[in-house]
């Protein structure tokens, strides 16, 4: 389009912006009046022209706007940002106009038109969404199936671990190894026998009671503290000189890494039993953490091979210059830059880790995913399937958000640092 | 005693051996364990390890089948089914996560400041919630909130979507056979023409219109088998009828159940959020000096994204690509959640329950998708080194 008489010169830029801006705002006028208030100011115009004519008027208006080297600031901006050809005006207006469609409606269903006070399915009265069903089940979403009278074990071992992992930010250098020692061999012992009890006058807790989102983080912190080493042992034996070694590490890996989580999960469920001497019985939370630990390491190792081969072979020369052994060279020159080199890696398999625990399911223990599938189904709470998944999916967006981001400034940092 | 004379003297080559015999002495012991244990459980329960269960009826129903089946049929056939399945849902996930990866993609990039956000806001949003809780919102709460099959939402009076599923139109072909011929006849002459084309290209520097003359050709020769071939399609449209006063369904056409509907729209979009990132990682990687001297030797806007960028970015954004593909395949076993027959729920599911044979029909369900996975790994590695720039 070459529409050289409605192309601004500097002289009639002012009369051209004005144009311009009435056009925009008259679409925009049309498009709020159309979708709020059911009126149609172009009703005049045959229906299909009239559907379009808040584009139309936005177009011609952004058209008219497009004015290079106006020396106007706030408009260079704007036709840089939104408006830099006819093709990118339309998405902008497309998008904006989306924005103004869909954005209120979804407003009044999660905040203006909700239902908070009360205690029943009947409170819900107005068409929006029924908080009360979150609110009521806010505990079995949380712990479960977990007694309620007991539930004060599972807050002190959360508690505890967060004091100790935000007195590991603070404390001086020194201490920070002993808390980290502790957090990572200690603590795991203490916090699960806290938790499932049985001993020092604690009622004991079967583990089919455990659930909601404290299991979800008791499943994926135990499972990345004991695939981590796993993980370890498997990278450095797909990179060992021997064969064998090398051979059984390439064949555990690509196993793990080539079939779906959830297969695994039901191998540890009817078929792990079998190879067990009859009448064993190992608990089910922890066959399940045997399998997604044994899974996760096969991922966590390809992850620390990628960090083995990327240290500079001088490294891997001078260590043995000095005359150490393979196990020397490795814990104390290599696997300390390397690991170092991997951690925005180690996060995002966290992340999948924290993403894959709702697949617990399938062996019937329910963490806030299953806790949301059970609770929909009970019959004074029918129909409340779109606020349960709404709210577990909000919190497991902020979790896995808040981690992906840490990773990415992590991942930032790391590279300039080096 | 002096201890020190008793220390092993020991070469280099059985300082490596001990290690390895030590492995493989363990792998042997865990291995025979297990078998021990497994026999005598199975021979407490009565049972005999063996696949000839497989050529046994399997006497239950599969909800959705793309080959003929039934209760009479096999448990080999009903693995076939759930294979197909799991091959249907992973194709049409495949196909619409790469149509919207790309696009979410190259939005990410764009200069428009509205589109690159919102593109961006999809990929946080849909890359952090976790896929079965995507899965279990389309199906259990989405689709369950569209209307009764009497008021379905109709598409143009051809196709309906309600509660029940979508109902669109059948193709009822004559001669479908030939038809599928004269596709890979013409696949065939485009293969020959492209190779024509590059000789004439680098011998004489004649240009052949290679594309227009493609696109001539894999639609004309199917359209010829139309007028000469005999080949005819016609549409069969579902119809509303009435069964009783108040229940209603469709009769006819082809209807794709929900649970196909909300797995593969959750797999797309889940998938489509990390397909984005490799495209946007892969058209940055290109260095802008490869477009500056594109440009400065005078290659146009097309030219320069069709010769110099697509052909670099491709290399950086395949691989990762055909991971997500088979994360993809891996992950549509999820459908075993909301009750899509696929290979787990079939096999690892119904079957399982049905004949207890548990070591056979898992490993045979594992074994599939390790041997999906190792094939198309096996690609790639090919595929990498025919890509690698080979420098000379």
């Amino acid at each position: 389009m070459n529409l050289s008489i409605l192309k601004s010169d500097k002289k009639n830029l002012n009369s051209f912006i004005a144009a311009g801006s009435a056009l925009i705002f008259i679409g925009f006028i049309d498009i709020i009046l159309s979708s709020f208030f059911s009126t149609n100011i172009t009703a005049f115009l045959p229906s299909k022209i009239s559907y379009l004519t808040p584009l139309l008027f936005g177009l011609f208006g952004l058209y008219l706007i497009r004015i290079e080297f106006s020396g106007n600031k706030l408009l260079d901006k704007v036709n840089t940002n939104f408006n830099s050809s006819n093709f990118n005006a339309l998405l902008t207006l497309l998008v904006i106009f989306a924005l103004i469609k869909y954005i209120p409606p979804l407003l009044n269903w999660f905040v203006f038109d909700a239902n908070f006070a009360g205690n029943t399915k009947e409170d819900c009265t107005s068409g929006g969404a029924c908080w009360v069903f979150v609110k009521v089940w806010l505990n079995r979403f949380v712990y479960g199936l977990y007694p309620d009278t007991e539930q004060w074990r599972i807050n002190t071992a959360f508690l505890t671990l967060f004091l100790l992992v935000g007195a590991s930010f603070f404390v001086p250098q020194k201490f920070k190894k002993y808390i980290i020692i502790f957090l990572l061999f200690v603590y795991p012992i203490i916090g699960l026998k806290l938790i499932s009890g049985g001993d020092f006058g604690l009622k004991y807790v079967e583990t089919g009671a455990w659930g909601g989102l404290s299991l979800t983080f008791i499943v994926s912190a135990f499972a990345l503290i004991l695939c981590f080493p796993i993980g370890t042992i498997l990278a450095l034996g797909r990179r060992s000189k021997l064969p064998a070694i090398r051979y059984t590490s390439i064949g555990f890996i690509e196993l793990w890494r080539g079939v779906p989580l959830i297969t695994v999960l039901f191998m540890s469920a009817v078929m792990f039993p079998m190879f067990l001497p009859d009448g064993t019985y190992v608990d089910k939370l922890i066959r399940v953490l045997i399998a997604i630990t044994l899974f996760e390491a096969a991922y966590m190792a390809e992850v620390v091979r990628g960090g083995l081969q990327a240290l500079p072979k001088g490294q891997y020369e001078a260590a043995k210059s000095l005359g150490m052994g393979y196990w020397k060279m490795h814990f104390l020159i290599i696997l300390p830059q390397a690991l170092k080199l991997v951690i925005p890696g180690i996060a995002n398999t966290f992340l999948a880790l924290v993403k894959d625990t709702p697949l617990i399911f399938v062996v019937g223990l329910l963490e806030l995913a299953g806790m949301v599938n059970l609770a929909k189904t009970n019959p004074k709470w029918l129909g409340m399937a779109m606020e349960g998944y709404v709210f577990a999916g909000l919190v497991f967006w902020v979790i896995c958000y808040v981690m992906s981001r840490y990773s990415q400034n992590l991942e930032k940092k790391l590279k300039t640092e080096r | 005693m002096n201890f020190k004379n008793l220390k092993l003297n020991l070469s280099n080559k059985n300082k490596d051996l001990i290690p390895q015999i030590l492995t493989v002495a363990f792998l042997i012991l865990v291995v025979i364990y297990f078998t021990i244990n497994a026999q005598s459980n199975m021979g407490n329960r009565g049972i005999s390890f063996g696949f000839g269960f497989l050529s046994q009826e399997s006497s239950f129903d599969i909800t959705f089948s793309l080959i003929d089946y039934d209760g009479s049929h096999t448990y080999a056939r009903a693995f076939l089914v759930g294979l197909l399945n799991t091959i249907l849902v992973s194709a049409i996930g495949i196909f619409f996560a790469t149509i919207l990866g790309v696009t979410i993609g190259i939005a990410r990039l764009s200069q428009n400041y509205l589109v690159a956000k919102s593109a961006e806001w999809y990929v946080e949003i849909f890359r952090n919630i976790p896929l079965i809780l995507q899965i279990f919102f389309w199906y259990f709460a989405a689709l369950r909130a569209l209307p009764l099959t009497v008021d379905s939402i109709n598409f143009y009076d051809i196709s309906f979507l309600n509660v029940k599923g979508w109902y669109v139109p059948k193709f009822v072909w004559t001669n479908f056979s030939i038809f599928i011929y004269s596709i890979i006849f013409a696949f065939i002459l485009i293969y020959f023409l492209a190779k024509y084309a590059q000789t004439q290209r680098d011998k004489y520097g004649k240009q052949i219109p290679t594309l227009y003359i493609s696109i001539l050709l894999i639609i004309g020769l199917p359209f010829l088998t139309f007028l000469i071939g005999g080949v005819s399609l016609s549409f069969e449209i579902p119809e509303l009828t009435q069964l009783s006063k108040t229940v209603y369904v469709y009769r006819g056409g082809v209807s794709i159940i929900p649970e196909l509907i909300s797995l593969a729209l959750a797999l797309s979009m889940y998938t489509a959020t990390f397909i984005a990132e490799n495209v946007r990682a892969g058209i940055l990687g290109v260095s802008k000096g490869q477009k500056e001297a594109a440009a400065s030797i005078g290659l146009t806007k097309g030219q320069i994204l069709k010769l110099v960028v697509m052909p670099q970015a491709l290399r950086i954004i395949i691989p990762p690509t055909t991971n997500q593909y088979l994360n993809l395949t891996k992950n549509s076993s999820l459908a075993a959640a909301i009750a899509y027959p696929d290979i787990v729920l079939v096999f690892a599911g119904t079957a399982l329950m049905q004949t207890g044979r548990a070591i056979e029909i898992i490993s045979i369900t594992m074994l599939t998708y390790l041997s999906l996975s190792l094939s198309i790994s096996v690609f790639m590695n090919w595929y990498n080194k025919k890509m690698a720039i080979k420098e000379k």
